[in-house]
C-alpha cells in the first residue's frame, strides 16, 4: 500500500478533488457565476464541465506514464510481490 | 405518443442483437470452470478490458437517461456525466491497484482478504446484491423505453425481452463472452454517438418545422388583459381563439389553463402566461392526457389512437428564436453550437398534473419558451432548481448527489469485478485509462446529443428516456435502428454484468463462504446460473414498476447506495491499519440500510414511485449521500476503535 504508485495516485486524486470540489461548490453556492461567458460565447458551466472531463483524462495519462517508469526500474520487487499474492490467493481457493 | 415500427430499423436491430448473442454463445461454450466463468481466467487483454469498462459503465442510464435529461431541461443532465466520469478518478487513483492485489472474484473477497471473516462475506454479499438490483432497475426501464418506439410494443414487453435474453446470455456464457460483448458495444456506442453528433452539427439549428408533419403549437397574444381576473382572461381567450368555454371543474379549478370547445368533439387547452411586464397575457396551446384505470387514455380529449376521431400526442422540441432573427444557422462548429444556442430561445415542455372529478389523472403538457442561456446553465431541472434558491436543503441535495456520483463508481460491484479479468496491476491500470478516455469522449458527446434532441422536433413529452433514439429517428431510419440496437445491447451487457456480479455474490459470499457449502466447480457454476435466473426475474418485475422515472436519476440513487454501503469499508481496509472486521460489517450494514431507507422515505419516491404527488417525504432532501457516506465512515471508525484487540493496538 505504501508503494510510490499508491502515493502518486493519492496526490493526483487530491488534485482532481480540488477541481471537482470547486465545480460543485460554484454550482451550489454561486450558480450565477456559471452563466458568465468568458471564452467564445460559451458559458463557464460548459467550459468547466468539459475541462473536468479533459483533466480526468490528462491526470490518468500522467499517472499511467509515471507508473510505467516505475515498473521498469523496480520490476523485480513488483513481480515478487505479485507472485506472492497470487500464490496466497490460490491457496485460499 | 404512438410509435410505429419501421421494418428497416427492426431488421438492423434484430441482426445486431442476433450477432451479439451468437458471439456471446460462441465465446461462452469454453467457460466451464468457475475461474473462467467469473473472472475470464484473468486473461483478457488490457485494451479490450478498457473498452469493456466503457461498455459496462455506459449503461442505459448514460445513453438514454443523461441524453433525456439534457433534452428536457438542458445542462443539468450533464452534471451526471461529469459526476460519473469523476468517479473513475477515485476508482483509478485510490482503489484500482490495492483491489487487484487483495481480491479474487468479488468485492467481498477483496474486503475479506485480510480478515477471512464469514460476517464480512455475508454483509458484502448482501450489499452487492442490493446495489446490483438497484442498478438493474434503471437498465430494465431503459429496455422498455427502447422497444416502445422501435417495435411499437408496450413497455413491459421490452422489460421481459431484455430479462429473458440476458438470463440466456448469463446462463450460457460467463465473463469471457460478457467482456467481448461489452467491448463491441462500448466501441460502437462511442462511434455512433460521434456520428450522431456530427449530424447534429451538420444540421444546425432551425426555427422551421422539422418536417411536413411537424405540428406547430399556436401562440396567441400578448393580449392586453388583466391577468388576475379569470373572467377577463376567459373572454379574451374566446375572442381570439373562437369556440365556447368549458367551465373549470375539479382539478382544473385555479389552474392557469383555459379549455375551449370547438364543436365536433374538438377541444383545445391553452396555458395562460402573464407577460413579463405584467400588463397582459400570452396564450399557448397545450397537449393533455387523461388516464382512467382500465380504460384507453384520452389524448387532447379524444381516445388514444391514429384513426378517425382519435388523437395522439405530437412530437415537440424546437428552437423558437435564433440570434439575429435568422431562421436557419446551417452547419455549426463544436464551439459555435453552444454560443449560438446561448443566444437563442428554445421551447421546452413542462407538465402539470391534477385529478378530474371522477378521479382520473390529467397531465397537461405546456410549452415554456426558455432563453438558451438558461438552458445551458445548471438549475433548470425541477430536481436541481434548489441550487438557485436561498434554502440550504436544495443545495445539500445537489452536493449530496455530486458526492454520491464521485464515490459511487469505485463502489459498484460490476465495475469492480472487471479488475480481476486482466492479469496484473499494470494491466488493470492501463485498462482503466482506456476506459476513462472512451467514457470521457462519450460524456462530452452526451451534451451535444441531448441538446440536439431538445431541438430536433422529435421529442416525446411523456418520456424523457426516449430522447436519444428519437433524435436518431429524426435523422434517419437506419441510424435509428443502429442506435436502438446498440442501446439495447448496452442494456443487455450492463444487465448481464450486474446479474453476474449478483450470482458471484450468492455463490461465493453467501453459499460457499458464509453457509460453508462444499461445492465442486461445476456445482458452483450451476448455483451461479440458478441465482442469475432468480435475480433476473426480480429485475424484470421492478423494471415494470419503475416505468415512468428518468433512468439517469434512478442510477444516481444506485450510486448513493453503492457509495454509502461499500466505499467506507473498501477505502478504510486499504488505508487504515486499525480497521477491524466488526467495523467493516457495521459500516456496510449501516451505510446500506441508511441510504436505502433515506431513498424510500424521500419526497421524490413518494411522488414518482408510490404515486403520492405533493407528499413532502420524511427526509429533508432526496439524495442521501452527503449524510450516509460519512455515516458509513464514522460507523467503521467508531466500531473499529471499540472492538480493537489490545495486542493489535500495540502492534499497529
Amino acid at each position: 500500500m505504501e508503494s510510490k504508485n499508491a502515493r502518486l495516485g493519492l496526490q493526483l486524486f487530491f488534485v482532481y478533488l480540488l477541481l471537482y470540489g470547486g465545480f460543485v461548490m460554484i454550482n451550489a453556492f454561486a450558480p450565477e457565476m456559471m452563466e458568465r461567458t468568458p471564452v467564445a460565447g460559451i458559458n463557464l458551466a460548459i467550459l468547466y464541465g468539459f475541462g473536468l472531463i479533459v483533466a480526468a483524462l490528462l491526470l490518468a495519462l500522467l499517472y499511467g506514464m509515471i507508473c510505467k517508469g516505475e515498473d521498469e526500474t523496480a520490476t523485480s520487487s513488483n513481480n515478487a510481490s505479485i507472485s506472492d499474492n497470487a500464490s496466497s490467493t490460490k491457496e485460499d481457493a | 405518443m404512438i410509435h410505429e415500427a419501421s421494418n428497416q430499423a427492426i431488421f438492423l436491430f434484430l441482426a445486431f442483437v442476433g450477432f451479439t448473442l451468437g458471439l456471446s454463445f460462441w465465446l461462452g461454450r469454453k467457460a466451464t470452470s468457475s475461474e473462467g466463468y467469473f473472472a475470464a481466467h484473468g486473461q483478457i487483454p488490457w485494451f479490450v478490458n478498457g473498452i469493456a469498462f466503457a461498455g459496462d459503465y455506459l449503461s442505459a442510464a448514460s445513453f438514454l437517461g443523461i441524453c433525456g435529461m439534457i433534452a428536457v431541461s438542458g445542462y443539468d443532465g450533464f452534471l451526471y456525466s461529469i459526476g460519473f466520469l469523476a468517479g473513475w478518478i477515485v476508482a483509478l487513483f485510490v482503489v484500482a491497484e490495492p483491489m487487484k492485489r487483495l481480491g479474487k472474484f468479488t468485492f467481498a473477497d477483496a474486503l475479506d482478504a485480510k480478515f477471512n471473516s464469514k460476517g464480512i462475506k455475508l454483509a458484502a454479499g448482501i450489499s452487492t446484491l442490493v446495489v446490483s438490483v438497484f442498478y438493474l432497475i434503471p437498465q430494465m426501464v431503459g429496455a422498455g423505453v427502447l422497444v416502445e418506439p422501435l417495435l411499437g410494443l408496450p413497455h413491459w414487453a421490452g422489460v421481459v425481452m431484455v430479462g429473458t435474453v440476458v438470463i440466456m446470455i448469463v446462463v450460457t456464457a460467463g465473463m469471457v463472452s460478457t467482456t467481448w460483448v461489452q467491448f463491441l458495444k462500448g466501441s460502437l456506442l462511442v462511434f455512433f454517438s460521434g456520428i450522431l453528433t456530427w449530424m447534429i452539427l451538420a444540421r444546425g439549428f432551425s426555427t422551421e418545422p422539422a418536417g411536413p408533419n411537424q405540428r406547430i403549437f399556436k401562440t396567441v397574444g400578448p393580449l392586453a388583459v388583466d391577468a388576475t381576473s379569470s373572467d377577463a382572461v376567459n373572454n379574451a381567450a374566446l375572442e381570439s381563439v373562437g369556440g365556447t368555454l368549458v367551465p373549470a371543474d375539479a382539478g382544473w379549478v385555479d389552474q392557469p389553463y383555459v379549455r375551449i370547445d370547438h364543436g365536433n368533439g374538438d377541444t383545445s387547452v391553452w396555458r395562460i402566461d402573464p407577460t413579463a411586464d405584467g400588463d397582459g397575457i400570452t396564450l399557448r396551446e397545450c397537449q393533455w392526457v387523461t388516464e382512467r384505470v382500465g380504460k384507453v387514455d384520452m389524448i387532447n380529449g379524444k381516445p388514444k389512437g391514429t384513426g378517425e376521431g382519435e388523437a395522439v400526442l405530437d412530437p415537440v422540441g424546437r428552437v423558437s428564436k435564433l440570434p439575429g432573427g435568422k431562421t436557419e444557422t446551417g452547419p455549426l462548429g463544436l464551439a459555435e453550437f453552444f454560443s449560438t444556442l446561448q443566444n437563442s430561445e428554445v421551447i421546452l415542455w413542462r407538465k402539470t398534473e391534477f385529478r378530474e372529478a371522477d378521479d382520473a389523472k390529467t397531465s397537461v403538457y405546456y410549452p415554456k419558451p426558455t432563453p438558451g442561456s438558461a438552458v445551458l446553465r445548471p438549475g433548470e431541472n425541477p430536481k436541481f432548481a434548489g441550487i438557485r434558491k436561498p434554502d440550504i436543503a436544495g443545495k445539500l441535495n445537489f452536493l449530496s448527489l455530486m458526492l454520491a456520483l464521485f464515490c459511487g463508481t469505485a463502489s459498484l460491484p460490476h465495475i469492480l469485478i472487471r479488475y480481476y479479468t486482466v492479469k496484473d496491476e499494470s494491466a488493470a491500470r492501463k485498462s482503466t485509462i482506456v476506459g476513462i478516455a472512451s467514457i470521457g469522449i462519450f460524456y462530452v458527446l452526451t451534451l451535444y446529443l441531448g441538446l440536439g434532441a431538445m431541438t430536433s422536433g422529435a421529442m416525446d413529452v411523456t418520456n424523457s428516456n426516449m430522447a436519444a433514439p428519437l433524435l436518431a429517428k429524426s435523422m434517419s431510419t437506419w441510424l435509428f435502428g443502429a442506435i436502438s440496437a446498440i442501446a439495447f445491447t448496452t442494456v443487455l451487457g450492463t444487465v448481464s454484468g450486474l446479474i453476474l456480479a449478483s450470482a458471484g455474490a450468492v455463490t461465493h459470499d453467501l453459499c460457499s463462504s458464509y453457509l460453508g457449502w462444499e461445492m465442486t466447480d461445476t456445482e458452483k457454476v450451476r448455483l451461479a446460473k440458478i441465482s442469475s435466473v432468480v435475480v433476473g426475474c426480480i429485475a424484470i418485475l421492478l423494471g415494470i414498476q419503475f416505468k415512468g422515472m428518468n433512468v439517469g436519476y434512478l442510477v444516481g440513487w444506485a450510486f448513493s447506495v453503492a457509495a454509502s454501503a461499500n466505499l467506507p469499508a473498501l477505502v478504510m481496509i486499504l488505508f487504515w491499519q486499525k480497521t477491524t472486521k466488526e467495523g467493516v460489517i457495521a459500516a456496510i450494514i449501516v451505510g446500506m440500510v441508511s441510504s436505502l431507507g433515506w431513498i424510500l422515505l424521500s419526497a421524490d419516491t413518494f411522488k414518482d414511485v408510490y404515486g403520492l404527488s405533493g407528499h413532502p417525504g420524511f427526509v429533508p432532501f432526496s439524495q442521501p449521500g452527503i449524510v450516509t457516506i460519512p455515516l458509513g465512515f464514522l460507523t467503521l471508525v467508531l466500531v473499529s476503535m471499540m472492538t480493537r484487540k489490545p495486542e493489535a493496538a500495540i502492534a499497529g
